[in-house]
């Protein structure tokens, strides 16, 4: 149950903070996604006695000490199971669930999963740093085939999940993704997160200085930022570039999407696919595209709101208080006899 | 009702019997538990108190034929309480070869087996491995032998009726149970309007059921019944005044988890992925959602067990249910509950194993594995019921202590309380004491929320939504008191003691352990926990009546253990630990209070019998003579 007391004056992101020491490495990318948050929720003005953070275990996931909201930080890859129920339980509760790649990809990819086909209306965000970084630096589901670390030290053999095609894949309805220093950008996508009924889904690329520094700066690096991301906007064309000329047309065979520059080998402008938030093929293409070839998709990927779980399942499973003489009559039902 | 000695039979023997055991088996495709259910209550309407005994293979449809495809249902019913299924059969009906191969180590010579010659085809004979037809060489000289042509007979029945001769064979269970309800003077009626009701929209199915059952019946009453076999009469049993039904230990516990949610005045989320023998608990709570019930199927037992643990963090109380290896893979998640100190009810269905083991027959020997069977110190309450009616109070005692303690509870049953049958005076909920759970919703400043109660040491339940009780829990150690992580040594050292002392304090708070049979102080304690109840408590029953000085403890709290456990104990000469397993409970009294305790162990997917309990507690009275 939710009791919401009367507006206080529009809270600050300081509001959000809690009276805990932050404890992540100098310069982690985690500060900065702290900061984004608390700026949404801020922003929001979100009641903090109805928000609750919950995460697994992992650096990503002590998260929830930092926020002065309510939280739970619960056990490695189960966060987005225990969230379920808390939502189950509570579908009132505004719940964010935080949790890193290894966390959320490998121990927690089944219940990941879940959450995602079920569509339980909550923000899943992902912290993708390429490495378990709590564990001191190993290659995690993420990594790239190749990343040499302490249990990969010839590299790594595995090919790597792509966190947004596999949320795709697994029935979300809403994905995004991000950088963490895309601070600007970074709120507005977690408002959009917050305002879509269903799992949200956003993938944060985030850099881990001590275990993987730099793993995204052929993306991130200002120097490269605007030829190597596309920044989504819906119903706007796809384009992106230093000059903003070039741009995502439609192939169709094979079908596919292409990099072509405006006025180049007769290119115009109306040859450019707009994006569509709703259109999972495109969003599928979209998700997948990676450097060097295509830019990779920042911003809202796809959007398509759907009933939410938690909404159908309060439906279907109204919680009320029953009278003793119910039961008692249930007790009571099918064959009984009595016994003088 | 029924119960007084039928008139109809007058030319025959009639025999009076004080109790009888009755097992239908056949194929699994035969419809046994369909005959024996029906057997049950026909049974319980006429007044005998009874247990029944559902044994059925793992196979959803082995091959028909086979031994492992055989399918059993057995009651046990007499004038007096009867608590076990009965160690030896009275009448067998054996519907196949296989049935009867399968079955008849449990018959005593002279017992009655009734066999359908029809199926006893050369096919039948070979997939059953018998050589030669026993029912026609000498083989089963010892019993008496009732050979009916059903297959026949059941297809003469429902001539002219509009149904394949496939429909018609299989109304042959119907002709059985039509023959034995005569057998034990006992009228189709009740059956018939069950039957009614089941088939309502097939009324071509119906009328072929009707018409084999009544039959069944009749070939007893008219000639086609060789005049030798008697009609047996077992008199109604004296049983304490109320209204009854018919219960399993799985419709018991659904209601006792509904009823006991009622008294903390909270709404349940109940969580669970199918295994067997628990997944009937998440069919019948799925049908009780007007009773303030939640039922969520998740994806595995780890993420039944964190949903639940979810739900509690938001206020309800969680509750899940899963068989051995299910509780296996939630052993993590329980850590999490007990560190976060959240309620949690956690039943645990046991079944044979190690790993997949024997899903469909029975065990006890979970014990290890819910006492201890978690890294690190980290205890929990685990509590067994007895028998099928005792879930509901042990349901109701397992939401009383997990939100009164804030605790997770342990229930532990297993495949014989979920399928076993008994009739159940239907308790009325008002005698129950209500146990409310307050959640802390004040606000206050510098709230701790691992403060505690120093009555109980649980921590105050204040969750997500209330305002002014903001805070963080989780799986770190956390300091004792403002619940924020801490790695201090000495405070790891008091949050040990406190999680210990909190648990172990709830033997203040059960009843003190009496002795259920027999004199407090005497020679020979047998003491059981779970379903071994029954064959305890007859047996004892029967040592004492032939003055021997052996008495019956039967523990529901298995951990904490009551507190006046060790004084019991020690008013005997020798104890007796008969358990479903290697021997579990024996080391834990064994390794708690420093007692000589013997183990009597049986691990064959059966219950024990009477009998081999009597025996170890006359080999231990004489050794020590
Ligand atoms: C059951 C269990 N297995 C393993 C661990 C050890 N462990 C803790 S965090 C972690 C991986 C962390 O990586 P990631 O989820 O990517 O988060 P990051 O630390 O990089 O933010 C592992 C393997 C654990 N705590 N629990
Ligand atoms: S190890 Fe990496 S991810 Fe973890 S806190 Fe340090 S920088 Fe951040």
């Amino acid at each position: 149950m939710t009791v919401q007391k009367p507006a206080p004056a529009a809270r600050s992101p300081k509001d959000y903070a809690s009276d805990q020491e932050v404890r992540w490495c100098p310069g982690c990318g985690d500060y900065a996604i702290l900061k984004a948050i608390q700026k949404t929720l801020a922003d929001l003005d979100a009641p903090p006695e109805n928000t609750a953070f919950i995460s697994g275990i992992g650096c990503a996931a002590r998260f929830p000490y930092y926020m002065e909201t309510y939280g739970f930080h619960t056990i490695h890859g189960r966060a987005a199971a225990i969230a379920t129920g808390t939502k189950l339980a509570n579908p009132d509760l505004d719940i964010w669930v935080v949790g890193g790649d290894g966390d959320s990809l490998s121990i927690g990819g089944n219940h990941l999963m879940h959450l995602l086909r079920r569509n339980v209306n909550l923000q899943y965000l992902l912290f993708n740093n390429e490495i378990y970084g709590l564990t001191k630096g190993q290659y995690s589901p993420t990594s790239h085939a190749g990343t040499r670390t302490p249990s990969s030290p010839g590299g790594s053999l595995e090919q790597p999940v792509h966190a947004a095609p596999f949320a795709l894949g697994c029935g979300a309805r809403f994905v995004a993704r991000c950088g963490d220093v895309q601070q600007k950008d970074l709120v507005v996508v977690l408002k959009r997160a917050r305002a879509h009924t269903g799992t949200s889904f956003v993938e944060i690329l985030q850099n881990c200085i001590v275990y993987n520094d730099g793993v995204f700066g052929h993306i991130m690096d200002k120097s490269v930022a605007a030829e190597a991301q596309i920044h989504l906007t819906h119903g706007e064309p796809l384009l992106f570039g230093e000059n903003g000329n070039k741009g995502l047309r439609l192939r169709t065979s094979p079908l596919s999407l292409e990099v072509v520059t405006i006025g180049e080998g007769g290119v115009r402008e109306e040859d450019i696919l707009r994006h569509d938030e709703t259109d999972l093929t495109l969003a599928t293409m979209l998700a997948r595209m990676e450097g060097p070839d295509y830019p990779v998709a920042m911003g809202v990927i796809y959007c398509d709101p759907a009933p939410s779980y938690d909404q159908q399942f309060k439906d279907a499973h109204p919680l009320r208080p029953q009278s003793r003489k119910a039961l008692q009559d249930a007790l009571k039902s099918g064959y009984i006899w009595t016994v003088e | 009702m029924e119960g007084s000695a039928p008139t109809h039979h007058s030319k025959r023997p009639e025999q009076e019997l004080d109790s009888a055991v009755v097992r239908f088996a056949g194929d699994s495709g035969d419809g046994m538990q369909l005959a024996g259910g029906q057997f049950t209550l026909a049974t319980a309407l006429a007044g005998n108190d009874l247990a029944t005994f559902p044994d059925f293979p793992a196979e959803i449809r082995a091959p028909a034929g086979t031994t492992f495809g055989v399918s059993a249902f057995q009651i046990n019913f007499g004038d007096r309480r009867i608590r076990t299924v009965g160690d030896n059969v009275d009448v067998l009906v054996a519907m196949n070869p296989a049935a009867l191969m399968t079955n008849l180590g449990d018959l005593l010579p002279g017992s009655l087996i009734i066999a359908d010659s029809g199926a006893f085809t050369e096919r039948n004979l070979h997939k059953a491995g018998y050589e030669a037809n026993p029912l026609e060489d000498d083989s089963l000289q010892g019993y008496r032998l009732l050979v009916v042509d059903m297959h026949k007979l059941a297809l003469d029945s429902v001539q002219g009726l509009n149904v394949s001769k496939k429909e018609a064979l299989r109304t042959r269970n119907l002709w059985a149970l039509g023959l034995v309800l005569w057998m034990f003077g006992r009228n189709t009626a009740i059956t018939e309007s069950w039957l009614a009701g089941k088939f309502k929209s097939s009324p071509d199915i119906l009328a072929a059921n009707l018409a084999a059952l009544r039959a069944g019946h009749a070939f007893g009453e008219t000639s086609g019944m060789p005049p030798q076999y008697p009609v047996y009469h077992v008199p109604p049993a004296q049983i304490p005044a109320g209204t009854y039904r018919n219960i399993t230990g799985t419709e018991a516990l659904a209601y006792g988890l509904v009823a006991g949610c009622q008294l903390a005045g909270l709404p349940m989320t109940y969580c669970s992925y199918p295994i067997t023998p628990a997944s009937q608990l998440l069919h019948s709570l799925a049908g009780m959602t007007d009773f303030n019930a939640q039922t969520f199927q998740a994806e595995d037992e780890i993420a039944a067990i964190c949903a639940a643990i979810g739900a509690s963090y938001a206020g309800n109380m969680g509750v899940t249910a899963s068989s051995g290896p299910g509780l296996a893979l939630k052993t993590e998640a329980l850590g999490l509950a007990i560190a976060t100190e959240l309620p949690l009810v956690v039943v645990n269905a046991q079944r044979g194993g190690p790993s997949t083991g024997l899903p469909t027959k029975t065990e006890q020997s979970d014990l290890y594995q819910a006492v201890w069977g978690r890294n690190a110190d980290s205890p929990l309450v685990v509590l067994a019921a007895r028998s099928a009616s005792d879930c509901f109070d042990t349901a109701i005692e397992a939401v009383r202590l997990a939100t009164k303690y804030m605790t997770p509870v342990i229930l532990l049953t297993d495949g014989y309380l979920q399928n076993a049958s008994e009739p159940w005076r239907i308790p009325d909920l008002d005698d129950y004491p209500d146990f409310h759970k307050q959640r802390q919703v004040t606000v206050e400043d510098g709230f701790l929320p691992y403060s505690r109660d120093p009555e109980t040491l649980a921590r105050p339940w204040a969750v997500p939504g209330t305002p002014g009780l903001i805070h963080r829990i989780g799986g770190l150690e956390r300091h004792a008191g403002t619940g924020q992580i801490s790695y201090d040594p000495d405070n790891h050292q008091e949050m040990t003691n406190l999680r210990r002392d909190k648990i172990l304090g709830i033997a203040k708070d059960i009843p003190a352990l009496e002795v259920c049979r027999g004199k407090d102080k005497c020679q020979v304690a047998i003491i059981g926990w779970g379903s071994t109840f029954g064959p305890i408590h007859r047996a004892v029953g029967n040592l004492i009546e032939e003055g021997l000085g052996v008495s019956h403890i039967h523990l529901r709290h298995i951990w904490p253990l009551p507190p006046n456990l060790e004084d019991v104990l020690r008013g005997f000469d020798h104890i007796l630990v008969p358990e479903m397993n290697d021997g579990q409970l024996v080391t834990l009294l064994r390794a708690t209070y420093l007692i000589p305790a013997r183990s009597l162990t049986k691990v064959t997917g059966k219950p024990f019998k009477i009998s081999e309990i009597e025996q170890a507690a006359r080999a231990l009275l004489e050794e020590r003579a």
